[in-house]
């Protein structure tokens, strides 16, 4: 894959709605933090890598211009990365890539959303065109299809399905709690869930992620600056993407290939051959509880079709084999161009030791994921505490 | 733990109350955007939506693979070969998954609530996505019921067609 690349630093801002400041205050807030953890300035780093939803999101087009002063790219290379809901792994990627190459030794990635200054569903709605596949614009409509496509394919039987999601959505929670800058922190019972309103059956109320302002910063480095810089730097171990045809019905969203391949390829390079085992904490992509259990099979963290028998005997869950999501996942914090970078970030803190009250003891191997586009899009990345 | 949470089912937001910023009061300003655009179809899709202003259903074949894609294709996705041999395909299929949207949004193409699904047509290699309906959608848990005895589908037409992808009204179970 080229040099070795670490995580020399994370800054992610206090996520929620946050219309206390403006929207290149907010990217500033996780600037400022990632200069902090790195214990470098500006002045250190080569090139800058920002992404976020489409610039309807919050009506600015080119908001990386936007933000210009508060990235820190005056007088640097910038580049903009964009796929949807996995834009903040594909900008992670981005990052790497450029580092990885020797064309740069440091690179400051960004990604954010103020999801509550405009109307995300409406965003999302643009991301179709609008005269074939509109119909199922939404995000809960695309992902509840989804789900129940995954649940008729194993025949897996609803009442267990539903079990299986309020434990993911329940754990979830608990993690949000756990992390002082996730956007919901509540405590919730299985009750809750299960008698929350429907929003797009079986997906009910709780099983869906909230609408968060938020921005997140990772400082990526070569492997000689990093020992140089970083006392505990986090090695990117493998990473992989992949991308799928444009209309959802012409391939299988059950058995989602895109995240197959993608995760495929990043065990490969990290050599990685049974991940349940391996892995020490994942934080996999969960805007949906549903959608967490098919990732978990995707993944090939348990076999196809048995997720809900894994998730109900606790293995995902907190003191389980392999803990998911432990700073509360997408379900509790949603700002959605920055959620894939918040996976990395989160990531980076496991392995390090400072995730704090939502630390998994003693990780060392970390897998973090994202989804995006009309289902279209997979991406993972997988950061240890050794090189 | 619900009366934590401000829940604004129109608008599917989750708001949380027992964190506050500083008091101080924080102005927004408020623009909106509206910008027209004009799609050019291109010769598939237009003789696509011309299929279906006659109350036909129109996809092509790969002549590499022989996959039968719907909507209609100019290029095979897998092969890149052009897709030119036009079949009409049979106005029955199978649901292969479906959803009851139950909520409202912003540029939402129809009034909640209603039923998105992937339908397999016959002798097509792929599902298109459209409505279910023709029964009561109100009560969701009936909906549920109803839609377990449901496997097979059949196009019902619009009365008035524009040639857009509404002249096919939804499916009806048969
Ligand atoms: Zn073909």
């Amino acid at each position: 894959m080229g040099r070795a690349v670490a995580v020399i630093g994370t800054g992610q801002t206090k996520h929620g709605r946050r219309d206390d400041l403006s929207y290149p205050d907010l990217v500033r807030e996780a600037v400022k933090k990632v200069f902090e953890d790195a214990g470098i300035t500006p002045r250190d780093v080569d090139g800058v890598v920002y992404g976020s939803m489409p610039s309807m999101m919050e009506g600015v087009a080119y908001n990386h211009f936007y933000f210009a002063d508060a990235l820190r790219v005056v007088g640097k290379p910038l580049l903009r990365t964009e796929t949807c809901g996995s834009t903040g792994q594909s900008v992670a990627h981005t990052a790497i890539h450029w580092v990885a190459s020797g064309m740069a030794d440091v690179i400051l990635a960004i990604a954010s959303e103020k999801e509550n200054e405009g109307d995300a569903q409406a965003t999302m709605m643009t991301i179709l065109e609008p005269f074939l596949q509109v119909v199922i614009g939404g995000a809960p409509i695309a992902f509840s299809l989804q789900s129940r496509e995954w649940m008729g394919y194993y025949h897996i039987d609803d009442a267990k399905a539903r079990e299986a999601a309020s434990i993911v959505s329940v754990d979830s929670h608990d993690g949000g709690l756990a992390n002082p800058l996730a956007h919901i922190r509540v405590k919730l019972s299985k009750e809750d869930i299960t008698n929350a309103p429907i929003i797009t059956y079986p997906v009910r109320f709780y099983d869906v992620c909230p609408i968060s302002d938020g921005a997140c910063a990772v400082i990526f480095a070569s492997e000689e600056k990093a020992k140089k810089i970083c006392k505990k730097p986090a090695w990117v171990k493998g990473i992989g993407f992949r991308g799928e045809e444009y209309f959802i019905g012409d391939s299988s969203k059950a058995v989602w290939q895109s995240t197959i391949e993608a995760s495929k390829e990043a065990y490969k390079e990290a050599g990685i051959t049974n991940p349940l085992k391996e892995l020490d904490v994942a934080e996999v992509y969960n805007p949906f509880s549903y959608q967490e259990l098919m990732f978990l099979e995707c993944l090939g963290l348990c076999p196809p079709g048995e997720a809900p028998d894994y998730v109900i005997k606790g293995t995902f869950s907190p003191g389980g084999e392999l803990p998911c999501d432990p700073s509360g996942g997408v379900l509790c914090t949603n700002p959605i161009g920055a959620a894939g970078l918040i996976r990395v970030a989160e990531a980076a803190l496991q392995v390090t030791g400072k995730a704090g009250e939502h630390q998994v003891e003693g990780a060392k191997l970390a897998l973090s994921h994202a989804m995006g586009g009309a289902m279209q899009f997979n991406g993972v990345t997988i950061l240890g505490s050794e090189l | 733990m619900a009366e934590k949470y401000k829940v604004d089912k129109d608008l599917v937001r989750m708001e949380i109350v027992d964190f506050t910023f500083p008091e101080k009061e924080y102005r927004t300003s408020r623009h909106d955007t509206v910008l027209p655009y004009n799609w050019a179809l291109g010769p598939t899709w237009t003789r696509f939506f011309d299929g279906l202003k006659e109350g036909k259903i129109l996809g092509t074949r790969c002549k590499k693979c022989n996959k039968v894609l719907v909507p209609a294709r100019t290029f095979c996705p897998i092969c890149y070969e052009d897709m030119q041999e036009w079949i009409e395909l049979p106005q029955e299929g199978s649901i292969e998954t479906w959803c009851l949207v139950n909520y409202k949004y912003y540029g939402q193409v129809k009034e909640p609530p209603y039923i998105i699904a992937q339908i397999h047509l016959d002798k097509a290699d792929c599902s298109l996505t459209h409505f279910i309906g023709g029964f009561n959608l109100s009560d969701p848990d009936k909906v549920r019921g109803k839609m377990k005895t449901v496997s097979r589908v059949k196009a019902v037409w619009s009365k008035e067609k524009h040639g857009d992808i509404y002249d096919i009204a939804h499916f009806k179970p048969v």
